[in-house]
């Protein structure tokens, strides 16, 4: 069975025919090309295909496409500004060691991003448990938690992307 | 004062951004035009002869465009013992065997086709316990073998171990085992195949050997009757390594076999439950171990056996043994020592290289029999591992030759930082533990080499072309400074190329915690000579002597007067505009002069080793048998860290898969059958499980290593489980010598050494009764 949904995809105001069965994840991925939402499982535990819903963080795996009528969806791809401006997110991520082979890096950035849209100032215990659902096998999560904390708590600057310079000492 | 402008600082890693922002290329995201989807169908006996396949069904399936047998393929052999085929024919020897593979314009076709692909079995008696398959009415899993027993002969004896025993005032003996865990690459396997009208390969891969695999992959296409043709290996952006990626797989092959059937490009990529069930785990072991010291704590004896399970077919796990040997001869003095190991057949999943090779089951023995040692010596765990700790200039009864050693001050930095000598409540302990591992390659094949290409552009911009395999572990970036610092030049003027064997030079491959070391020295070789290109041009232009020019800020300046310089790019384009022009481009290969193991397996493995101790502070709750961490240190020697915030990034990540392997993670196989094959049944760890974690850092500034560093990717997982048995024996005084150590084990060890059941009832009273324990 096909349907027509009406979303905000991205900032974009979105209208497509879909099919009754597939997920989010497969909308994003295999029709509309956004490969930043990774695919880890396909069953709902690690999180790496995590998206913003009307601002919460859900995996996109378990989530039929067709309940997106209406409602604003976040993929990574709509994170940073369209300016060149990184999300404080993906700076402190980039910048504090938050990120190795990157593979869980997209759906952790969006799942952070849920908790402090929700509670700004957010401590470690509740970052801990606002990242539970993300796997990540590379870092241990210590320089994630790191990466989101330096966040919570500071009101949202911009930052320019900028090609690291070599020799700023921390 | 900092004498470095790259080296030793805190930057990020040169792919975070794209990552940051979703940009990134895994072998998932990889599309080509015209592209077929692969699907494998395994099998389902452990160990059954195949009677018939029938394919009919299945090629008869709209969208269907290739179906593939063990019949229908030519004689592959693959692995380290080249016992494996891509596909079986003839018998299958576990379930995680390939019986056939579809290729279909979708997924869902493909998935759709396997279901109707029809194999008749006739199940054969099957063996799960490797003690079980030593015996000689065993079933066979290989026949042509005669025995399950792999003929590698993994046996040293250096000293007199017998004639130490004697001597020695305290002996322990014990048994330790360690089980199946596997990978967790968030990112899944995958491979994607195709060749162009002359028949020769194109194959994107999840790899950390790219040189090795396309000698694979051409040894494939002979086997195919394709002669002669080339192999183009690039590597996706790869979504973690650990060591899963060593060799070269069935699904591999597959690809290639597949895409040459259709004419097409095949990419076969799997999904979770086949990444849990049909990759390969980290090598189990049954250790038995006797140590022996004397009146005043210097080790004098050392003595080994182990067994262990191999599984159907034989890839690195089963040389596992090569690198135990070196904790087991070289962590601390031990001037008396012998070793010996079997790898036995069975019908469960075979093994392979994973983050330590070995080296945590070999150290979780060892490390876990200090402890038993140093208290039957009366001596504290960490006075006994100061007395016979390494130190610089130590060479081990293996020939390994310590050229750079900070073992006691590793020690010394745990022991402060663990306060450990603070007074514990009920309930609480410490334990330490210690860790060799190669830092400075391993000379596992004859060459332990890297190449580096090094062109610089007419802009000024350098392009570093090296062989080292980035899987996330950041070796771009590590290169990058490397070629940044000897240059001159900021870090975003180098751009480093590790993804195509077209472009690329040769390199072993990522492993044995050499790249930062061999990739590192490679980079800093062919920057030097790079280098001197640059100031021979300079001097003519500048009309300044090279030996009195210097590089710094994208310039070269000459040292006496700073106002006589010229700016990168514009030396460059003068380079070559202009007559008898020329470029430049620098290549260098390194290859570090450390040894194969010889027939007595000494000799010296690696250029330098890395050391490191780890501690920690446990609580463990008497009624559920749960420990809690309440602190961790792990303090290594790196020689020199080129950047501190990725190398923390290694030892925190090794931390945590450490303490999984300790603690939580096992893939649970029932009769070869994985019963557990998704993250929440294999328990691994979350962001809830973070414990509280601190990495001193010592540099002991390495002779030869690049700016002074030693490899770092492997040690972090390498003591932490000793270390947190050492710490549940001085809460509770229990020895759990099994991994994981879950709350059930270390329950009923509890309850045993109180003299009660599970059910908490006295042993012996009551004897009517079965307590029995849902788990």
């Amino acid at each position: 069975m096909e349907r027509t949904v009406s979303f905000t995809l991205n900032g974009t105001e979105t209208r497509m025919r879909i099919e009754d069965h597939w997920t989010l994840l497969h909308l994003l991925r295999e029709e509309l090309g956004l490969q930043g939402t990774k695919e880890g499982c396909g069953s709902g535990e690690c999180g790496a295909c995590t998206v913003l819903a009307d601002g919460m963080a859900v995996n996109s795996c378990l989530y039929l496409a067709a309940e997106i009528d209406g409602k604003t969806i976040l993929t990574i791809e709509g994170l940073a500004l369209p300016d060149g401006f990184l999300h404080p997110l993906q700076k402190a991520f980039v910048e504090r060691g938050g990120i190795q082979c990157g593979f869980c890096t997209p759906g952790m950035i969006l799942s952070a991003k849920a908790l402090l849209d929700e509670n700004p100032a957010a401590e470690e215990e509740e970052i801990k448990n606002a990242i539970a659902g993300n796997i990540c096998r590379c870092t241990g999560y210590v320089q994630i938690i790191d990466s989101i904390r330096s966040v919570s708590g500071k009101a949202e600057e911009k930052v320019k992307v900028v090609a690291w310079q070599a020799g700023e000492d921390q | 004062m900092n004498r470095f402008h790259t080296v030793g600082k805190r930057v990020p890693k040169l792919d975070a951004m794209d990552k940051a922002t979703g940009r990134s290329q895994y072998i998932q995201d990889v599309k080509v035009p015209g592209m077929l989807y692969g699907k494998i169908l395994y099998s389902k006996y452990p160990h059954a002869k195949i009677v018939r396949i029938d394919t009919s069904r299945a090629k008869k399936l709209p969208g269907v465009r290739a179906v593939l047998t063990g019949y229908d393929i030519p004689e592959i052999k693959l692995g380290v013992y080249k016992d494996n085929r891509p596909l079986k024919a003839g018998k299958v020897r576990s379930y995680r065997d390939e019986v056939a593979a579809v290729a279909a314009i979708d997924r869902d076709i493909a998935e759709e086709a396997l279901s109707l692909i029809e194999v008749t079995y006739e199940a054969l008696p099957g063996v799960f316990d490797p003690l079980a398959a030593m015996r000689e009415d065993a079933p066979l899993i290989h026949e042509e073998h005669k025995t399950n027993i792999l003929k590698m002969p993994w046996k040293l004896h250096y000293g007199n171990v017998d004639e130490a025993r004697k001597q020695s005032a305290h002996v322990i003996e014990d048994h330790f085992s360690t089980t199946w865990v596997t990978h967790c690459c968030m990112g899944t396997s995958g491979a994607l195949a195709w060749f162009d009208f002359a028949d020769n390969l194109t194959i994107y891969t999840n790899t950390q050997i790219p040189s090795l695999a396309q000698k694979d992959f051409i040894e494939a296409l002979e086997a195919m009757g394709l002669k002669n043709r080339r192999v183009r290996v690039i590597k996706p952006v790869i979504g973690g390594g650990f060591g899963s990626k060593l060799d070269t797989y069935a699904y591999e092959y597959i690809a290639i076999l597949l895409a040459r059937q259709t004419r097409k490009p095949v990419k076969v990529v799997f999904d979770r439950h086949e990444e849990f069930i049909a990759t390969s785990t980290r090598q189990p072991a049954i250790i038995h171990i006797a140590q022996g010291c004397d009146k005043e704590g210097r080790l004098l004896f050392r003595d080994i056996s182990m067994i262990l399970d191999n599984g159907a077919y034989t890839s690195w796990g089963a040389t596992t043994p090569s690198v135990m040997m070196m904790p087991i001869t070289t962590l601390y003095k031990v001037p008396n020592v012998r070793y010996e190991a079997k790898c036995v057949y069975t019908n469960n999943t075979y093994s392979q290289a994973m983050r330590g090779y070995g080296n945590p089951q070999a150290t979780f023995a060892i490390e876990s029999a200090m402890d038993m040692l140093a208290e039957a010596a009366g001596i504290d765990p960490v006075s006994f591992r100061k007395i016979n700790a390494n130190e610089t200039g130590y060479v081990s009864p293996q020939n390994f030759k310590i050229t750079s050693c900070g073992l006691k001050e590793c020690i010394d930095a745990v022991a402060k930082d663990l306060d450990i000598s603070r007074p514990k409540e009920k309930g609480e302990g410490v334990g330490i533990a210690s860790l060799i591992h190669v830092g400075g390659g391993a000379r596992v094949y004859k060459s332990d080499g890297c190449g580096t290409i090094i062109k610089v552009d007419d802009f000024g911009k350098v392009n570093v072309f090296t062989g080292a395999s980035d899987m996330g572990q950041g070796s771009d970036t590590v290169i990058a400074q490397i070629v940044a610092e000897e240059l001159g030049l900021p870090l975003e003027d180098i751009h480093v190329i590790h993804t195509d064997t077209d472009i690329c030079p040769w390199d072993v491959g990522a492993h044995a915690s050499r790249t930062t070391f061999v990739a590192g020295n490679s980079a800093l070789g062919a920057a030097k000579k790079i280098k001197e290109q640059i100031l021979e041009t300079a001097s003519k232009v500048l009309n300044v002597p090279a030996e009195k020019l210097i590089l710094k800020d994208g310039n070269v300046y000459s040292a006496e007067d700073d106002s006589r310089k010229i700016e990168f790019g514009k030396l460059l384009r003068k380079a070559h505009f202009s007559a008898n022009g020329r470029m430049l481009m620098a290549e260098y290969f390194y290859d570090p002069a450390n040894e194969n193991l010889g027939r007595d397996f000494r000799g010296n493995l690696s250029m330098t080793y890395t050391f490191g101790v780890h501690g920690v502070r446990v609580k463990v709750d008497e009624e559920t048998g749960k420990v809690k961490i309440l602190k961790y240190v792990a303090a290594h020697d790196v020689g020199k860290a080129i950047n501190p915030m990725l190398l923390e990034g290694q030892v925190y990540g090794g931390v945590m898969m450490g303490i999984g392997y300790a603690l939580t993670e096992q893939i649970v196989l029932e009769k070869g059958q994985c019963m557990n094959p998704n993250f929440r049944d294999y328990k691994i760890l979350t962001a809830k499980d973070v414990v509280p974690m601190k990495a001193p850092v010592l540099e002991s500034h390495d002779p030869d290593g690049p700016f002074g560093a030693k490899g770092i990717g492997e040690p972090g997982c390498v003591p932490t489980a000793p270390a947190i048995a050492n710490a549940i024996y001085d809460a509770v005084g229990v020895r759990i010598k099994d991994l994981p150590m879950t709350p059930e084990r270390i329950l009923a060890a509890i309850r045993e050494k109180q003299g009660v059941d599970l059910c908490g009832r006295q042993v012996g009273k009551d004897p009517g009764e079965v307590c029995v324990i849902e788990q």
